[in-house]
């Protein structure tokens, strides 16, 4: 069973602008977020998942995406240390409540930007991470000394797709979904070189944030509007489950930027 | 006489001097002293940068924004999970190039390294350097102090570097030159060696005689080259400096020669007792060597002439002195003084004479030319082995260097002295002076 941590929308909303995605001119509906959010959570739960929540902040709007808030291997969490000051006050709260759970909190040094799952996803024993928009490359490094294992790190060069996550996403199999114009020529290179049967997103459906998936065993979450993804996904033998999204796209985020992994693997070694 | 020569354009090994990318010779190089310094700066890359593709990516970064870099060292990790690690100096056309270059190296994970100071120490007497000391190159050299790099002037190899802290300034200095207490660089922190920068223009005549196909080329071509870069470094008030051997007397080359200085394209005259001794004997007998140079034939007790010739200068006072009372009428020397271009004659142990010029003291030679040799951009070597790798060993490696001698060994002892920049040419130096005399008149 799939340990997860989500926070409820109570205090969710546009507030702040630090995304192509996010307009204050274009606000979330309130109710239809608690309904787009209560759909998530009903839905891992019917697909057996053991869903932790973090209680909400007022003034912290964006906490409702937990993958950014760190990164869980084992029983070790490395916090986020988020780029934009709107976030910041973010990182401590879910630090205390992943220690109280049992993690041992391992921070970076504080100049090193790092936003969690966001921009850290394993394939894997080989962990993938984004880099430019959000994390410090420096950071990867960290993460690559404090974890023992191999990060590959890869240049993100659309504004729209500013974590790894919003464009990639790894596999039950070992493949991976991705938008492969969001790297640069290297990550492209890089990513088809270490992950075998990519299976790359039309950018109208990558806009849907469609790589923004959660991804359990064979089933897959992920936002609707993704009709060839989920084709091609159900040629490979998963099955899919889309959900509306359409409020927390206001805020450029989705199903996975909703869900954190606790952990996201349990070793950071391949034994 | 004309002797037919046997042309033949020596090939030069591509020597390294030092780490790095190895240096071409580039015929259109920097000036040497008026060259503004390519900045630089040296800058770390960690982590998975092999996996990642990082270290490529940053090196092709560099070059696509005119940059150059020098991998100073590099380590691979060997195990997956293993880190790799890249340290490399970064030089970009300016200092806003190198740092906007910089900015975009940071994104990727670099790391800049803090420039660590030169270390010095005292002399401990006149005349020597202390432990340790830096010996320096033909190269353009930088050296950190504290905050600011400054230029060590002049690129003259085998030599130590004294800083004065006060002025700010950095010298290479010979034994000769240092005094007891004067602060000298010593160990390698703090010391830049700019390496000849890599031509990226159509390869021209030094860049093809480089090349392992050089001996295919055409001899004319290579000379009516030389011709065109001898005319554009006149031109472009560049100066010119010949050093050159008996031979040229020898051989029936002076007229040629002196064709050279009279239309301007030689502006110093390095040789030694016997170029002058000879070339006067020429002048005021007919003959070099005994033998009269319009026919080939010996003349009656000539072997004779050049001292009676070295007894007539010494007795005038020196060459110019000859030249004002009009005992000496033609020859090089005789040109060199009415078209005002400047000599360093230095002796030799095997001298005749020597004629009241000569500079006998060694020191006191390299003395002087080295006080002569500020600007030099083009040095042409003739027949003689013993001033070329003298001469060799006072450029900077950015001087275009040119040797011809019918000896291949010549071009090959000057290169493997130091003065790895030279390019050689096998030929009798009659024939070669005679085509580039040609050519120049040509176009001139």
């Amino acid at each position: 069973m799939r340990k997860l941590l989500l926070c409820p929308p109570d205090y969710y909303g546009i507030e702040y602008e630090i995304n192509p995605w996010m307009s204050r001119a274009r606000g979330a509906d309130t109710p239809l977020v608690q309904a787009q959010w209560r759909g998530l959570h009903e839905k891992l739960l019917s697909l057996g998942c053991d869903v932790h929540l973090v209680p909400p902040k007022p003034k912290l709007p964006d906490m409702v995406f937990t993958a950014n808030a760190g990164l869980t291997v084992g029983k070790k969490f490395i916090p986020s240390n988020f780029r934009h000051k709107e976030r910041a006050a973010e990182a401590p709260l879910f630090a205390d409540w992943m220690e109280k759970d049992g993690y041992e909190i391992v921070w970076l040094p504080e100049d090193q930007f790092f936003e969690g799952e966001g921009d850290a996803l394993f394939v894997g024993d080989t962990l993938f991470c984004g880099y430019k928009f959000r994390t410090d490359v420096s950071a990867h490094r960290a993460v690559a000394d404090i974890l023992q294992c191999l990060v590959i790190s890869v240049e993100l060069v659309d504004p729209r797709f500013y974590h790894i996550d919003t464009c990639f996403c790894p596999l039950t199999d070992g493949g991976a979904v991705w938008f492969p114009a969001a790297f640069d020529e290297y990550g492209q290179r890089t990513i088809r070189d270490h992950v075998p049967n990519l299976i790359d997103v039309v950018e109208e459906e990558a806009a849907h944030f469609s790589c923004n998936a959660v991804v359990l065993d064979q089933e897959i979450v992920l936002p609707e509007g993704a009709p060839i993804l989920m084709k091609s996904l159900g040629e490979r033998g998963y099955r899919c489950h889309p959900l509306p999204m359409s409020e927390f796209l206001k805020a450029g985020g989705a199903c996975k930027c909703l869900t954190m992994f606790l952990p996201q693997r349990e070793s950071a070694s391949s034994f | 006489m004309r002797t037919s020569g046997n042309w033949a354009v020596e090939i030069l090994p591509d020597k390294r001097v030092g780490a790095g990318p190895a240096p071409r010779f580039n015929w259109r190089g920097s000036v040497p002293w008026l060259g503004s310094p390519m900045p630089s700066e040296t800058i770390e890359l960690r982590g998975h940068i092999i996996d990642s593709l990082i270290l490529p990516k940053v090196l092709d970064q560099i070059i696509a924004r005119g940059g150059t870099f020098k991998i100073g060292e590099i380590k691979i990790g060997e195990n997956r999970t293993d880190q790799s690690f890249a340290r490399i100096e970064v030089t970009a056309p300016s200092a806003d190039a190198l740092d906007e270059l910089i900015l975009r190296l940071r994104q990727h994970g670099a790391e800049v390294m803090e420039k660590r100071s030169i270390q010095l120490a005292a002399s401990p007497a006149d005349g020597v350097y202390p432990q340790g000391f830096y010996v320096t190159t033909n190269q353009q050299t930088f050296v950190q102090l504290e905050d600011r790099e400054i230029e060590v002037e002049p690129a003259l190899m085998d030599s130590a570097i004294v800083v004065d802290r006060a002025a700010k300034k950095a010298t290479a200095t010979k034994f000769y030159s240092v005094k007891k207490g004067m602060e000298v660089v010593v160990g390698h922190h703090g010391i830049r060696v700019v390496p000849l920068q890599r031509s990226t223009a159509r390869a021209d005549v030094f860049e093809f005689m480089a090349s392992n196909v050089s001996i295919e080329k055409p001899k004319t071509a290579v000379i009516r080259e030389m011709a065109r870069e001898f005319k554009r470094a006149r031109d472009e008030k560049g100066k010119i400096l010949v050093v050159a051997g008996p031979a040229i007397v020898h051989t029936g080359a002076a007229e040629h020669f002196e064709k050279l200085i009279k239309w301007g394209f030689v502006n110093l005259l390095f040789a030694g007792n016997a170029l002058a001794a000879h070339d006067i004997e020429n002048a005021l007998f007919g003959t070099s060597l005994g033998v009269y140079l319009e026919e080939g034939s010996l003349a009656d007790e000539g072997t004779q002439n050049h001292m009676r010739a070295i007894n007539a200068v010494r007795g005038a006072g020196g060459i110019r002195q000859a030249v004002a009372s009009g005992l000496l009428k033609s020859g090089i020397m005789y040109t060199c003084v009415q078209n005002g271009v400047d000599f360093v004659l230095a002796g030799s142990i095997r001298d005749d004479g020597p004629l009241p010029d000569v500079i006998t003291d060694a020191v006191e030679a390299q003395k002087a030319m080295r006080a002569k040799i500020g600007g030099v951009t083009i040095a042409m070597m003739m027949g003689t082995m013993l001033h070329s790798i003298a001469v060799g060993n006072l450029l900077p490696a950015t001087v275009k260097t040119l040797c011809v001698d019918i000896n291949p060994g010549v071009v090959t002892k000057l290169t493997d002295r130091g003065s790895f920049q030279a390019v050689g040419l096998v030929t009798d130096i009659e024939p070669f002076l005679r085509e580039l005399t040609d050519c120049m008149e040509a176009n001139r």
